[in-house]
């Protein structure tokens, strides 16, 4: 019983690539509500490891539980079913769908029947978004883009978002905005895996810090401790 | 039938060669239906029935593995499929050529002067296909699922990560897609006769089709369905001398190849087709 509070939770993770070995026995528990940031330097495992949680990419050995319940290697569908919701890197929108067919598609009652992200309250947290609802999906700017990714993924009203380099190539005040809209998620309720590489920006939605090196976690805490220690900090993220 | 065609390419990015067999089984499933049953009408259901069963077991014993394959793949696998429905059809229906009375009820023929009429059956034919690609266009643009086949066309990782269940879906759009091969050769059958090898000329009309209107268009495959016929049709009765050497109707066998030369040198992706980068 002492695990039901964990929403997702990876177990002495590994997976390969071909021959290579990327990810070496991770943990990683997301309680519900709950944001982690990922962070670590390129190449260290952390898009595997995502791949791995959302079925996207079968582990070699180890557990990925939703709930409690073993998923490991299940379809990236019934992950998805299960209240996780992936915003990957390089965006993911449809381009031969407008914005509007892009949110659309995507709508869905949450695991335990919750409505609460409609086109409506989604076209509200992004404006921009209502403004252009009639574009095809290639006609927006990059930070268009990602909004547009975030708030599909809203539109399955999920328990978590699991967002790979969200503001990866996005002028500075565009990654404002959209961390400014992340915090706003996160107050809802909605549990948060967060990979970015700017530390500050993470440390302000996240709960705790995780840190990958070669395929092992090496830290797993609170932000303000590895805020606080520069030297781990340099060691772990070369920031 | 060519709509579907490039629906299954696009969408699924698998290339179908055995269509043009599923389009002479369902011809033959029309005959042989229709007398058993004892009326077109009843052939018509049933065959559809069969057809979209066949395609389910097809989607999942074999096309389902392609999917990541090189299209290289697609086409000997295919290509093995029409060779097995050639023989299978050999077995079951034997190598003769039947004739498929048209229904009682679509029969007439409308007079349009003195000496020329138009058959109703035609029309009718006319008038389904219409009907189902207007269907088509209304269920891909205009529906929830129609979204979720084409975000599967764009990119099937994200939109199975968005809780779609892809492999489940276009097992159905390609049941549907066998399904009105068949059908296209059901109608077709009390007006073009039942024959071993009917399907491998409408299947190279089919490919002309798809890459003159452009690779996973569906729009392009019904522009360029109406454009193939009308230089078809034109092609065999318009007299056209060049240099006092006549072109038509002479040359109309190729009339549907040189408009497809001719939009390929214009727009190598097709008319509708997605620039190539």
């Amino acid at each position: 019983m002492a695990r039901t509070s964990a929403l997702i939770e990876a177990r002495g993770l590994h997976a390969h690539y071909g021959a290579s070995h990327v990810l070496h026995g991770v943990d990683l528990v997301l309680g519900a509500g709950e944001t982690i940031g990922l962070m670590g330097r390129n190449g260290m495992g952390k898009t595997t490891l995502l791949r791995s949680m959302l079925g996207l990419l079968t582990p070699s050995d180890g557990q990925v539980r939703i709930r409690g319940a073993d998923m490991t290697g299940a379809a990236p569908h019934r992950v998805a079913r299960a209240g996780i919701a992936f915003v990957p890197e390089g965006r993911g929108i449809f381009p031969n769908l407008s914005v509007r067919e892009n949110l659309v598609m995507a709508a869905r009652a949450g695991v335990r029947g919750q409505r609460d992200w409609t086109l409506a309250r989604v076209l509200e947290t992004f404006p921009r978004l209502a403004e252009r609802l009639a574009h095809g999906g290639q006609q927006l700017s990059g930070g268009e883009q990602q909004m547009l990714t975030i708030g599909r993924a809203l539109m399955t009203n999920p328990d978590v978002l699991i967002l790979d380099e969200a503001t990866e190539g996005l002028a500075p005040l565009v990654a404002q905005d959209i961390w400014r809209i992340l915090r706003r998620v996160r107050d809802t309720g909605i549990g948060a895996i967060v990979v970015d590489k700017n530390f500050s920006a993470v440390s302000s939605v996240a709960d705790r810090i995780v840190v990958m090196v070669k395929g092992r976690v090496e830290y797993d805490g609170a932000a303000r401790s590895l805020h606080d220690d520069a030297a781990l900090r340099h060691r772990l993220l070369a920031v | 039938m060519a709509s579907w065609l490039t629906l299954i390419f696009g969408i699924m990015g698998v290339i179908n060669r055995a269509h043009g067999s599923v389009y002479m089984i369902g011809a033959y499933l029309a005959w042989s239906l229709a007398q058993h049953l004892g009326s077109f009408w009843l052939a018509i259901p049933a065959g559809l029935a069969l057809s979209v069963a066949l395609g389910f077991v097809l989607e999942w014993l074999f096309i389902k593995r392609l999917y990541q394959r090189d299209h290289l793949y697609q086409v000997l696998l295919t290509y093995g499929l029409i060779l097995i429905f050639e023989e299978l059809r050999s077995i079951l229906w034997g190598d003769d050529v039947h004739g498929v009375a048209v229904p009682a009820l679509l029969a007439g023929s409308i007079p349009l002067t003195d000496t020329l009429s138009y058959p109703v059956y035609r029309l009718w034919i006319s008038a389904v296909c219409v009907a189902l690609a207007v269907g088509l266009y209304l269920l891909i643009q205009r529906t929830r699922l129609g979204m979720m086949i084409r975000a599967g066309a764009a990119n099937r990782e994200m939109t199975q990560s968005l809780g779609i269940n892809i492999g489940w879906l276009y097992r159905w759009v390609f049941a549907l897609g066998v399904a009105m091969a068949a059908f296209a050769g059901m109608i077709a059958a009390p007006v073009s006769s039942v024959f071993p090898g009917m399907g491998n000329q409408v299947l190279i009309v089919c490919f002309v089709v798809v890459v003159i209107g452009g690779i996973g268009s569906v729009k392009g495959a019904l522009v360029a369905a109406l454009l193939i016929g009308l230089a078809d049709t034109f092609g065999k009765v318009v007299e056209l001398e060049i240099a006092g050497i006549r072109v038509l109707p002479e040359l109309a066998g190729m009339s549907i190849y040189l408009l497809m030369a001719a939009v390929l040198l214009w727009r190598p992706e097709g008319i509708f087709g997605r620039r190539l980068a």
